[in-house]
């Protein structure tokens, strides 16, 4: 954070100082973040059970993943928390115009993750391996793959609500930037939306060598 | 500011023509449902869950009409319903959100000399996420009901439960993030905007251990979001990883069920430690006893309490080696609880006591409390447990914890600020009838079920065998007593709204910063943000600074 | 006000590094998962996750430069979810076993003990 003074504009009364205020919002969202470890946790606890109790069920499911496109969401997933961490830079250092762009590129680097995601979501119903509606696998596993599915659809699932929550705060910060609401004396909301844009990528970390690299090398 | 003596009689301040938080920002409905006033707030709060208050302790009128007589009154589906209500509503939206977000919304900026919560637009989202959820709620109760027992236990809850199940956990979802938000509230508002000089060892307890509910609320409750989320998409596409028939496991949903739900039982019981211990120094003119003892012991057992989830399932198949190891870890769980109630005693060592209701309560609340924390220190080891698993012995112990307990404090504590909130005094001998009839009329009801739990009667069955009964009969008379307890402050307290004698900043001569502001507060709470020279609860020698 | 409207400007260095070292993390998780590795390859994949997740936290998040405070409620999310782990596997570990004829789920190894 830099040592500007910051506005008192958007004071509130509860605060004393604008930085007081500012390093709070901050840390409301790092203790917001504490919660999402845990609400991931619970699944990924789930996950890591059931792996160790079907390790031949889970490496052959995951190993019908796609990977291809796994690995293209991770890369644009990354690029956009890059383009995010430039945001907050520019933000920072009073170049509006480039906040506003850079928060505008990470949104659509969103959209281009949702909308890879729904083209894997789709190839893998024409496949017939969504548990519960459109699954068709048989053989000794197909119950453990079933479930490698269910966890599947359900992580990624609420990531993509989580991106798609995401997408819409970041686009809203790329609106209020554009129109000069932001500066290098108040850009608290850019940096706590810019928080909750990682940690989502954070979890998208994880879940890459989980679901689309578990059972790759053969039995 | 005006400045409290000793004899209470500070005067409300000379420009009288103050608007307090009730009336500065209007009265219309509007008014009060797009305030951020954490005090308007709190009211808001207080109305909804006397509202499940009263709905939960309807469903416990007719569970105890039912096993009056042995074959009972009710088919046991219509009475697996009401206690699966009872227990919901109850649990997760009476008792979890009792305390933190009634006393606590409007206490802690009080208390830590803030002018409001650090976010105050989450504070009322926070209640519109609780509103939704109780609406959720009400709905699967009156549609038809829920019979799973409010821990939605798999796979019944997933495949044979013919109730509103996915209705009745998305309302507990939904409540979830609302807790979320308030403790995260708590916790952000008690680090960053404490008053000058407002040290950690001079928050008042209540604080303290608002902030230990408060860790618990921000990281057990996110995993019972995901696990009935889990849950619910199992039942509704029958396929899952808790369906032993699919091939997963029951005992992982018990193990993420009660990674939330035990700690939540000391989401149900810190507060109230909190409340005793601003209550009992107050009325025994001293200082709280080993005050630093008393902060950290409620730390502890939020972390200790993630320790020993386990021990509910110490039947249900787990590792013999698991048991053994939870079963231990359960044990100094007691350690803190204990040291509290040594404490609160101490405090009273030489106090000059005197037995106003808001006291009355709190002695209430320390000698149930501790039966309560004994009988759990017995179904705490493997060979008793075995025995006492499901039966009334574990539905006592945990009622006189959480009743007897929890709601003692939440009365007490609503007595003892009601003057602050309202600007009122309450009549003080209805008051301190209320509170008589309410503990002996629970010990009726809940003493009989420690002993019909040791001689082997089940919970959660609609009929028993008949030389139960007199124990039961017991029972649902203390029940209708306690029922009279209950409804009694609905009455005076409100009469008292009205009718009441007005109540100056400090009625009781108490300590701490929220008495140093007239009552009811004025919207931004202090006019001049205060400062903080000396620990808390210095009753003696002289009991209020006034150095402020 | 310098560059108010300069379009992008320059991304900073360490940003564009943590970027690279992002994408070049992610080719070699790719490239190592089809390493037969045996029971090694998911300790390989996750521990390369949580270089990256550091990466993502230390240089995009600030996470070090900001409040300790902000350290402390990011390291309470993983210790707690590290308690979940760790005493549930108290249970899992020890949960098909003989001495006590307990056995939960048929995985078709009991009968090897």
């Amino acid at each position: 954070m830099s040592e500007a003074p910051l506005d008192q504009v958007h004071l509130e009364p509860q605060y004393a100082t604008a930085r007081q205020q500012a390093e709070t919002a901050a840390l409301g969202m790092w203790v917001f973040l504490a919660t999402e470890v845990l609400f991931f946790g619970g699944m990924l606890f789930a996950y890591t059970y059931l792996r160790a109790t079907f390790p031949e069920g889970f490496a052959e499911a995951a190993r019908e993943t796609h990977v291809v496109i796994g690995t293209i969401n991770t890369v644009v997933l990354l690029t956009s928390s890059f383009t995010m961490a430039w945001a907050v830079h520019a933000a920072e250092h009073d170049r509006r115009r480039a906040t506003a762009l850079l928060l505008a590129a990470t949104a659509l680097l969103g959209l281009l993750f949702l909308g890879l995601k729904g083209l894997e979501y789709y190839k893998e119903w024409q496949e017939g391996v969504v548990p519960g509606l459109n699954f068709h696998k048989d053989g000794p596993n197909a119950h453990v793959a079933a479930m490698f599915y269910y966890l599947y659809f359900m992580l990624t699932g609420v990531h993509g609500v989580h991106v798609t929550i995401g997408i819409g705060l970041v686009a809203l910060m790329a609106v209020r930037a554009w129109r000069g609401g932001f500066s290098a004396r108040y850009f608290t909301p850019v940096e706590v939306t810019g928080l909750y844009w990682h940690f989502v990528d954070l979890v998208w970390i994880f879940l890459y060598p989980l679901i689309y690299l578990a059972g790759r090398s053969g039995p | 500011m005006t400045t409290a003596t000793f004899t209470g009689k500070a005067e409300q301040p000379t420009r009288g023509a103050q608007a307090s938080y009730l009336t500065a920002e209007g009265f219309t409905l509007r008014s009060w449902l797009l305030t951020k006033d954490h005090k308007r707030i709190a009211i808001l709060y207080t109305i909804s869950i006397t509202l499940f208050f009263f709905v939960g302790g309807a469903a416990a009128t007719l569970i105890r009409f039912n096993l009056v007589t042995p074959p009972g009154l009710f088919q046991p589906d219509t009475y697996n319903r009401l206690f699966t209500m009872h227990g919901i509503v109850m649990v997760w939206f009476f008792l979890i959100p009792s305390i933190p977000t009634t006393m606590g919304n409007f206490l802690i900026p009080l208390m830590i000399g803030a002018k409001d919560l650090a976010f105050p637009r989450l504070n009322l989202l926070s209640w519109y996420l609780f509103v939704i959820a109780g609406v959720l709620g009400l709905v699967a109760i009156f549609a038809g009901g829920v019979d799973t027992g409010w821990t939605f236990y798999t796979p019944f809850s997933t495949m044979y439960s013919n109730g509103y199940v996915v209705l009745a956990l998305a309302a507990v979802f939904v409540s979830g993030f609302s807790s979320i938000l308030t403790g995260l509230n708590f916790i952000v508002s008690i680090h960053r905007l404490r008053a000058p000089g407002l040290t950690w060892y001079r928050l008042p307890v209540f604080c303290w251990s608002n902030y230990a509910t408060a860790l618990i609320l921000v990281l057990a409750t996110p995993i019972l979001a995901i696990t009935l989320a889990l849950v619910a998409v199992e039942r509704l596409l029958k396929v899952g990883i808790f369906d032993p028939a699919l091939g997963g496991d029951p005992l992982l949903f018990q193990h993420l069920f009660w990674f939330y739900s035990h700690p939540a039982v000391y989401i149900m019981i810190l507060p109230g430690f909190g409340v005793i211990s601003e209550i009992v120094p107050c009325f025994a003119r001293k200082p709280l006893f080993g005050y630093k003892f008393v902060v950290w012991s409620s730390i502890a057992i939020a972390g200790i309490g993630f320790f020993v989830w386990a021990h509910h399932m110490f039947v249900a198949g787990i590792s013999l080696y698991a048991g053994l190891v939870f079963s231990l870890l359960s044990y100094i769980i007691a350690v803190p609880s204990a040291i509290k109630v040594f404490n609160w005693t101490a405090t009273l060592h030489k106090g000059w006591i005197s037995f106003d209701a808001p006291m009355l309560y709190a002695l209430g609340f320390i000698g149930l409390f501790t039966i309560g924390g004994l009988t759990g220190l017995f179904v705490a080891n493997l060979a008793f447990d075995v025995h006492a698993t499901d039966t009334y012995f574990v539905v006592a112990h945990f009622h006189y914890i959480m009743v007897g307990g929890m709601v003692s404090a939440y009365f007490g504590g609503l007595h003892y600020w009601w003057p602050k909130i309202t600007g009122r005094l309450y009549p003080e001998w209805w008051a301190r009838i209320a509170a008589i009839l309410i503990f002996f009329g629970f010990n009726l009801t809940f003493f009989p079920q420690f002993i019909l739990g040791y001689l082997g009667m089940q919970r959660r069955y609609a009929s028993y065998p008949p030389e139960f009964q007199i124990w039961n009969v017991l029972s649902s008379a203390g029940a209708s007593i306690l029922a009279v307890g209950y409804a009694l402050p609905l009455f005076y307290l409100g009469w008292s709204l009205w009718r009441g004698k007005k109540a100056g900043p400090n009625p009781w001569a108490a300590t701490g910063l929220e008495w140093r502001t007239p009552s009811p507060p004025p919207p931004h709470n202090f006019d001049v943000t205060p400062t903080v020279t000396r620990p808390p609860y210095q009753y003696r020698p002289d009991p209020e600074p006034q150095d402020v | 006000m310098r560059g108010a409207d300069a379009g992008l400007g320059r991304p900073p260095r360490a940003l564009v590094l943590t970027w690279l070292a992002l994408l070049g993390l992610v080719a070699l998780t790719l490239g190592l998962a089809y390493v037969p590795l045996g029971r090694m390859g998911i300790v390989v994949a996750l521990a390369i996750a949580a270089v990256k997740a550091g990466l993502v936290v230390t240089l995009f998040m600030k996470l070090f430069r900001g409040p300790v405070l902000a350290r402390v409620a990011a390291g309470a999310g993983l210790f707690w979810l590290a308690i979940l782990f760790s005493l549930a596997a108290t249970d899992y570990l020890a949960r098909n076993d003989a001495a006590t004829g307990n056995f939960s789920l048929p995985t078709g190894r009991e009968g090897s003990r």
